[in-house]
C-alpha cells in the first residue's frame, strides 16, 4: 500500500488521509491543530472553491476550509484500510 | 469574612453567582443562553456571530433566583488569538472588573463532539466547576448517531445534559443543574484530561473519553452535502445567488409597494386629518409637515425593511454566511484580507455598527482594522428609503428580463457598488498603510439548518421596531429641528399672496435656505440645489433624514399632494422645475452610496479602534470619496444625455 507522504493540499480525491504532522512552531500551527489537524487524524478532501482556493476538508465529522499556504503544513499519508 | 466562610459555609457562599457559558464557535451557546434567560440575543448558523459577553438572570421557573448566565463567544482553546477570543478568556479568568464566574457550562455539540471535548479539559484545568450541556441531539439523532449522556456523565464525574437549544427539549434539566456549580465534581478522566499540555494530548483524551462510552457517529450530513454540491458549484451555486439577489430586489420594489403604498395613505390621512381639525396655528403645521409628514415619510419603508431582514435572517440561519466567505476568500486574498472579513462585511449590510463588532473574530489586527475602515461602505438599511425613493422617482420601471425591471437592477447595482467600494478601498489600505503578512484562515462551514419561521418573524419583529424607534427619536428629533429652521425667521403674511405663495416666501427666507445656500459652491459641479444640500446635512445625523427633509420641504411648498416621488423629477401636474434632473440624482445616489453619515457607526469604530483617530479618517476619506463619485458620474450621467 502507498503510505507516501504528501501535504493535504495536494489531496485530489475523497479517499481518507491521516495526518502525519502539521510542520510550524507558531501560532498558526497552534491554531490548525487546536481546531483539529493534530497527528493521527483522520481527514478528507472534499471540494475546492469555485475559484481554486480555499478548499474544504471533513475532519472529525465538521467540514473545515483552508487556504492552500495553510493546508501545506499539514503532511499526510494514506490511511491504513 | 473569607475565614468565616471556610468555617462555616453560609448562605451567601453558596449562592451560585455567575455561570459563563463557553464552547467552540456555533456549537449553540447564544440558543441556550437565551432558553434559559428569555432573552433574545442574536444566534445564527455561522461560527462567530456571538463576539461580546452579554450577561442574564435564569428565569425563575427554573426555580432558583441569583443564577446569572453569562453568553460568551465561541473559542477553540483557551489561548486566544483573536479578539473576540481574548474576550471570553478574560471573563473567565476574572476580567472586565468582575470576579471569575462561579462555574462554566461547556457547550458540545453532539454530532461533533470530538472536537468539543478538549475545549473541557481546558476550562476544568483553570479550576472552575464545569459541567456540559450536549447540544443538536436532535440532529445527531437524525443522523442516526447516538451516544448516551448518562454514560459520558459516569465518565467525566460532572453533570452531562443533552439538550435541543432551539426547541426548549432538556431546558429544564439544564436550568436546574446551573444553579448548584460546587455539586459538580470532575472524575479521575477528567482530570487526567485537564493536565494535557498540547492539542494532541486533549484531542487523544477525548478519544479516549469517548472510547469507553458505548456510541455510535452520525453518518454524513446527506442535505449538506446535496447542497454544497449545488450551491458550490461555479456555474449553478453563482446563478442560484445571483437569480436570488435579484428577485430580492426586485421584490423589493413589487412586492413591498401595496404595502408601502397603504402606509403612505395613512400618513397622508392623518397630516390632513390634523390639518382640517385643529386650528391653523404654527404648532398644527408643525405636527402636520414636520412631524406626520416628515417622520411618516421615512416609515412608509417599513414593508422594505421588513422584507430586507427576513432576508438577512434567513441567509444567517441557514448557513450560506460561511460559504459565501468560502467562496469568496479567494478574491478577499487578491484584496489582501480574508474570508472572515467577508462575513464582517456581510453583517453590515444590515447595519454598519454589528458588523464592526463582527471583525473581532479577525486575527489579523491590520486585516481588522482595514475591514473596520470600510465595512461602512456595505449598504446598510438606513441607505434603503434614500435609494428607493430616489430610484422610484428618476429611474423607469420598464422591464428589462422577464420579471426585472430597471428599477431592481439599479438597487441591486448600488449594492454592488457599495461592495466594490468596500473591497477596492481594502485593497488600496493593504497595499499601503496597513500592509501585513497573512495571518492563517481556517474557517468552519456549519451543517445547513433551515431557520424556524418564529426566529425569523421575532427577529424581524424585533428589527422592525428599532426602525420605528429610530424614527420616533432621532429622525423625529431632527425633523422638528429642521422644522424650525426651515420656518424661521418668521415674517408678516403678504395678503396679496395665497398661502402656499406665503409659504414659500418663508421657506425662500429661512435660516435653513441660508445655510443650504452657503453650501452651493460645494454642490453645484453635481447642480444640487440648497434643498437638498440641507438635506445633506441633515442626514449627516441620520441617513433616512434626507427622506423627511424632501418631504417636509415639499409638504410646506403646497405639493403634498402628488407624492413626493413624482415632485422630486418634476414630472407633476403642478407643472413645477424638477428637484433634480437625472444626472443630479444619480450623482446623489453615489453620495449616499459612498458617504458617512452615521454618528453611531463614527462612535463604535472609536471604541473599537481606541480613539478618534481612525473615526476621524474614515468619515473624511468616505466623504471625500462620496464628493468625487457624484461628481463624476454627474459629468458622467450628463455627458451620456441622462
Ligand atoms: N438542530 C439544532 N440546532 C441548534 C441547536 N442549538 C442551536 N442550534 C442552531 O445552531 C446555530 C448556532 O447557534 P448559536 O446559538 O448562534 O451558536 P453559538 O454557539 O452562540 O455561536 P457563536 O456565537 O457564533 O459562537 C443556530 O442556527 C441555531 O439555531 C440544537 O440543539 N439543535
Ligand atoms: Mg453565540
Amino acid at each position: 500500500m502507498d503510505r507516501t507522504l504528501a501535504d493535504v493540499a495536494d489531496a485530489r480525491d475523497g479517499r481518507l488521509l491521516e495526518i502525519a504532522e502539521v510542520t510550524g512552531t507558531g501560532a498558526a500551527s497552534r491554531r490548525l491543530r487546536e481546531i483539529g489537524f493534530c497527528t493521527g487524524a483522520p481527514v478528507r478532501f472534499l471540494r475546492r472553491a469555485p475559484l481554486g482556493d480555499p478548499a474544504m476538508y471533513e475532519l472529525r465529522g465538521a467540514l473545515l476550509s483552508l487556504r492552500r499556504s495553510e493546508a501545506q503544513r499539514i503532511r499526510v499519508h494514506r490511511a491504513a484500510p | 469574612m473569607t475565614a468565616l466562610v471556610r468555617l462555616r459555609p453560609s448562605e451567601a457562599a453558596r449562592r451560585p453567582g455567575r455561570i459563563a457559558i463557553l464552547g467552540a464557535p456555533n456549537s449553540g451557546k447564544t440558543t441556550l443562553f437565551n432558553a434559559l434567560t428569555g432573552h433574545r440575543a442574536k444566534a445564527g448558523n455561522y461560527p462567530g456571530v456571538t463576539v461580546d459577553r452579554r450577561e442574564g438572570d435564569l428565569q425563575s421557573r427554573f426555580g432558583a433566583d441569583d443564577v446569572r448566565l453569562i453568553d460568551l463567544p465561541g473559542v477553540y482553546s483557551l489561548q486566544p488569538q483573536s479578539e473576540d477570543e481574548t474576550v471570553a478568556v478574560r471573563v473567565l479568568e476574572g476580567g472586565f472588573g468582575e470576579p471569575a464566574p462561579e462555574g462554566v457550562v461547556v457547550v458540545v455539540d453532539a454530532t461533533t463532539i470530538e472536537r468539543g471535548l478538549p475545549l473541557l479539559a481546558e476550562a476544568a484545568a483553570l479550576g472552575l466547576p464545569v459541567c456540559v450541556a450536549l447540544t443538536m441531539i436532535d440532529e445527531l439523532k437524525a443522523r442516526h448517531g447516538e451516544i448516551d449522556p448518562k454514560e459520558l456523565q459516569e465518565e467525566l464525574g460532572v453533570p452531562v445534559v443533552g439538550v435541543v437549544g432551539n426547541r426548549g427539549l432538556g431546558i429544564d434539566d439544564l436550568g436546574a443543574l446551573v444553579s448548584s456549580p460546587w455539586d459538580w465534581t470532575a472524575s479521575p478522566s477528567l482530570l487526567h484530561g485537564a493536565e494535557a499540555r498540547t492539542p494532541e494530548d486533549r484531542f487523544a483524551w477525548a478519544r479516549a473519553v469517548l472510547g469507553a462510552c458505548r456510541r455510535q457517529a452520525p453518518e454524513p450530513n446527506r442535505w449538506t452535502r446535496r447542497l454544497d454540491r449545488l450551491l458550490l458549484h461555479p456555474i449553478v451555486g453563482s446563478a442560484v445567488f445571483l437569480t436570488f439577489v435579484a428577485f430580492f430586489f426586485q421584490a423589493i420594489f413589487t412586492w413591498a409597494t401595496p404595502a408601502m403604498d397603504f402606509l403612505s395613505g395613512l400618513m397622508d390621512g392623518l397630516a390632513d386629518q390634523v390639518l382640517a381639525t385643529l386650528p391653523d396655528t404654527a404648532l398644527t403645521r408643525l405636527m402636520a409637515d414636520g412631524v406626520i409628514r416628515g417622520v411618516g415619510a421615512v416609515i412608509v419603508f417599513l414593508p422594505q425593511i421588513v422584507l430586507l431582514f427576513a432576508v438577512i435572517l434567513f441567509l444567517e440561519g441557514c448557513g450560506y454566511m460561511a460559504r459565501a466567505a468560502f467562496v469568496v476568500d479567494r478574491v478577499m486574498g487578491w484584496v489582501g484580507l480574508e474570508g472572515r472579513c467577508f462575513i464582517a462585511l456581510l453583517s453590515s449590510y444590515a447595519c454598519a455598527v454589528p458588523g464592526i463588532m463582527a471583525t473581532r473574530t479577525i486575527p489579523s489586527p491590520r486585516d481588522r482594522l482595514t475591514t473596520i475602515l470600510v465595512a461602512p461602505f456595505a449598504t446598510c438599511s438606513a441607505r434603503l428609503p434614500v435609494y428607493l425613493l430616489l430610484i422610484a422617482a428618476f429611474i423607469p420601471a420598464d422591464p428589462v428580463l422577464g420579471p426585472f425591471t430597471w428599477q431592481g437592477l439599479t438597487l441591486m447595482g448600488l449594492y454592488f457598488l457599495g461592495t466594490a467600494a468596500a473591497l477596492l478601498s481594502a485593497a488600496v489600505f493593504k497595499r499601503g498603510l496597513l500592509r501585513g503578512a497573512a495571518l492563517p484562515f481556517y474557517l468552519e462551514l456549519p451543517p445547513y439548518r433551515l431557520p424556524r419561521p418564529s426566529d425569523i418573524a421575532l427577529g424581524v419583529w424585533d428589527r422592525g421596531k428599532l426602525f420605528l424607534r429610530r424614527a420616533g427619536t432621532i429622525i423625529l428629533a431632527v425633523s422638528v429641528v429642521l422644522w424650525f429652521l426651515l420656518n424661521l425667521p418668521r415674517r408678516p403674511a403678504d395678503p396679496e399672496l395665497s398661502v402656499v405663495e406665503n409659504q414659500r416666501m418663508v421657506l425662500e427666507g429661512s435660516y435653513a435656505a441660508s445655510a443650504g445656500r452657503l453650501l452651493e459652491p460645494v454642490f453645484a459641479p453635481m447642480d444640487f440645489d440648497w434643498r437638498v444640500n440641507v438635506g445633506l446635512v441633515a442626514s449627516q445625523a441620520a441617513r433616512e433624514v434626507m427622506v423627511a427633509t424632501l418631504a417636509q420641504i415639499y409638504a410646506q411648498e403646497g405639493q403634498d399632494e402628488e407624492g413626493l416621488g413624482v415632485l422630486l423629477a418634476g414630472s407633476g401636474e403642478g407643472g413645477t422645475a424638477p428637484l433634480l434632473s437625472r444626472a443630479s440624482a444619480l450623482a446623489l445616489l453615489v453620495y449616499f452610496a459612498f458617504a458617512m453619515q452615521c454618528m453611531s457607526t463614527l462612535a463604535v469604530i472609536r471604541r473599537e479602534t481606541g480613539g478618534w483617530r481612525w473615526p476621524a479618517f474614515t468619515f473624511a476619506y468616505m466623504n471625500a470619496l462620496a464628493w468625487l463619485g457624484a461628481w463624476l458620474t454627474f459629468v458622467l450621467a450628463s455627458a451620456a444625455g441622462a
